[in-house]
């Protein structure tokens, strides 16, 4: 393999791996609290919405833009991320005041985000796709290499960078932070978080917010930064996926980020062994994600342990 | 009120506030909505071909809602259906046109196991993994669902693909198609099928030990396990059972309906709908057969709305998550609803000198925090 293919697999990697990273940093963030999040696949289609009607909306009233980042698609992004804050909170209002079981506020969430987007798609857009955005978010670094085909370039988008950013961040704020210090005490032993008098629920909406903030920017990746189009239930299972990431990453951050990079390499060569013709149909190469999902899960990469209370109201 | 009654009148009002939730949704949309809910009215049950139409959704919907609800009995939450469904209609196609020397009376039995088969191997895949390496059932279900439709997209383009250029299987034998009910609609024996299947449900889950032991386990784990049931059978049983409900859910697809598998739109999100109606019937058979009948109407309704009022029928997905979190929320309601009234009845009985003892782990007046007490 010459240092041209060999980069172009690490290009596809970060691109596909970076929902991996924002989705199971958002399980991180709700988990370690105690909240199982099944509803990430469902914010994740809703911010890839929202992010992207409000850049294709904007798109002409909106002159500015930051640095080489146009305004429109950074509403689109603010979007996509306070649609996640605002599901993030209808779940966490739910499993805590109504006592709902967990999994099924968050499959009813996602229900509701595969029906709602199709619905207003259809509404807003009249057709089952939508119009390509003028352009997606541009590289802010970029790095080139002249290969055999012409040149290869790995280019690190705002979202991306964000998310590899993020997964630092988190790692501190979850170990080192008076804030992850208690959002853990939460997730492990409610009662005594209760009795020394703080807020139990209070620390769970504010998680289930950030958790909701980061699935909406994953979403925002998917339409702003790498398609530039939405379509019907376009998350595919990636919500899901980076749950299977999350437990593979022992709800560790870093770790997480690892084993994200790993599915993203596994869906990058599933591409690439496609484009080059391999006698193996297409569709088994698309079952591999899903496949490795289960492996993931299989915990033959050692013992993992959920936070202790998790899915208790 | 008795227990039935009550639970009746709980989700019938979360079914209304759910309508006109939805109402509100196409009132901002800009429709009409008294045109839309007509449609829908009309197309549900305006005519005895639409009555036919709402029955014969019903039959997939409830086989499909008993699966879950056998699984959420026994403490699995079974997401799997779909392609449970998907793999039961694989295995009902593969039968019926291939194992053409049997005569009609005798296939259409075959095709129905077949579909069962299909159905409980795939379940049973999630049900070993979570009982031998405690893999959560949702995320695997999930992923069994997608590596299903991928591997129906290649059968049917591939090895199994039929005559024709549409990429679909060869169709199964006349001779083994369900009988129609009514004649000149697409009714067919399966609604029949089906609501047996209910009845069996209901006796095997209350009736036999079986069902005693796998509810056991839905109940209580733990005491399940000390009481002597086989924790890692059980399980792997019900989502068998469960797997098996769904994949003759598809054999009757393919035995009354569709006679083939086509690649899009076989399930037609039977699998997905199949969740809100097991909690809209909260679980049990009875409560799901109305369940069922309720969400079939609304989807034969909706293709009309989409004809006449000219609104998406992807509305119906929204009123069917509405659906899920009102029953939901409404259990916790009741919850403490019935904790306020015991805490009255207590505080009369014993003249309110001690706190109730409750179950409420929220509850602050059993754990009074440090500031309280000082």
């Amino acid at each position: 393999m010459d240092l041209a293919v060999f980069l172009a697999l690490l290009a596809a990697t970060l691109r596909l791996a970076t929902p991996l990273i924002l989705g199971s940093l958002a399980g991180i963030w709700s988990e370690r609290s105690g909240v199982i999040n099944i509803a990430i696949e469902g914010i994740m289609l809703s911010g890839a919405f929202a992010g992207y009607v409000i850049a294709e909306k904007t798109a002409t009233v909106i002159g500015w833009s930051l640095g080489p980042l146009p305004g429109n698609l950074l509403a689109g992004s603010v979007a996509a991320c306070l649609t996640g804050i605002f599901l993030g909170l209808l779940h966490a209002f739910w499993s805590s005041k109504f006592r709902t079981d967990q999994i099924i506020s968050g499959t009813a969430i996602n229900i509701l985000a595969l029906g709602l987007t199709a619905y207003l798609l259809r509404l807003i857009y009249d057709v089952g796709g939508s119009p390509k955005l003028a352009d997606t978010l541009p590289a802010l670094l970029s790095w080139t290499v002249a290969g055999k085909h012409g040149e290869i370039a790995i280019q690190f988008t705002p979202i991306m960078l964000a998310a590899l950013i993020l997964a630092v961040i988190s790692h501190f704020g979850l170990f080192h932070t008076p804030w992850g210090l208690r959002t853990q005490a939460v997730g492990e032993h409610p009662m005594t978080v209760r009795t020394l008098g703080m807020s139990v629920e209070g620390i769970r909406y504010c998680n289930l917010a950030l958790s909701g903030a980061i699935a909406g920017l994953a979403g925002a990746f998917l339409t702003l930064e790498q398609i530039g189009q939405f379509n019907e239930g376009m998350t595919s299972g990636k919500g899901f996926i980076a749950l299977a990431v999350m437990i593979f990453g022992r709800w560790k951050p870093l770790l997480a980020l690892a084993a994200a990079l790993f599915f993203g390499l596994a869906d990058a060569a599933q591409v690439l062994l496609q484009t080059r013709g391999i006698s193996v149909p297409a569709e088994f190469l698309e079952m591999l994600p899903y496949l490795l999902t289960i492996v993931a899960l299989l915990g033959l990469v050692g013992r993992t342990r959920p936070p202790a209370a998790i899915g208790q109201s | 009120m008795p227990e039935f009654a009550r639970n009746l009148v709980f989700s019938a009002l979360a079914v209304l506030a759910a309508l006109l939730l939805g109402a509100v949704v196409l009132w901002i949309s800009g429709y009409d909505v008294l045109e839309a809910l007509g449609a829908l009215a009309l197309g549900a049950s305006g005519s005895i071909n639409a009555n036919a139409e709402t029955l014969l959704t019903t039959t997939p919907l409830l086989l499909a809602a008993l699966a879950v609800a056998i699984g959420l009995r026994g403490g699995l939450f079974n997401i799997g259906v779909e392609g449970q469904f998907l793999l039961g209609g694989l295995a009902s196609v593969w039968v019926g046109s291939h194992l053409t020397f049997l005569p009609g009376p005798l296939l259409l039995p075959v095709i129905l196991l077949a579909g069962m088969a299909g159905g409980a191997v795939w379940a049973a895949i999630a049900g070993i993994l979570k009982a031998r390496f405690g893999a959560h059932e949702v995320i695997t279900t999930i992923m069994l669902n997608y590596i299903a439709m991928k591997g129906v997209a290649y059968l049917v383009r591939g090895p199994l693909h039929g005559p024709g250029p549409i990429p679909q299987t060869p169709y199964i034998m006349e001779t083994a198609h369900l009988p129609i009910l009514i004649p000149d609609t697409r009714l067919h024996a399966g609604l029949l099928l089906a609501l047996l299947i209910a009845l069996a449900v209901w006796w095997f889950l209350w009736k036999t030990p079986w069902g005693f032991a796998m509810r056991a386990v839905g109940l209580n784990p733990a005491a399940a396990e000390y009481a002597g049931v086989g924790m890692r059978r059980t399980l792997v049983g019900t989502m068998a059972l469960s797997g098996a409900l769904a994949g003759m859910a598809g054999g009757v697809q393919i035995a009354g309906v569709d006679f083939r598998l086509v690649q899009e739109g076989f399930s037609a999100g039977y699998g997905y709908d199949s969740i809100a109606v097991s909690l809209l019937g909260l679980n049990s058979p009875f409560g799901i057969i109305l369940a069922a009948w309720l969400f079939a109407a609304l989807r034969s309704g909706a293709a009309q709305m989409q004809v006449d009022a000219g609104v998406s029928s992807q509305i119906i997905s929204v009123l069917q998550a509405l659906v899920i979190l009102l029953v939901a929320a409404e259990a916790g309601i009741r919850h403490t609803f019935d904790l306020a009234k015991q805490k009255r009845r207590t505080a009369t009985a014993t003249g309110a000198v001690c706190p109730p003892i409750t179950q409420d782990r929220n509850s602050s007046a059993a754990t009074p925090s440090p500031r309280e007490q000082n």
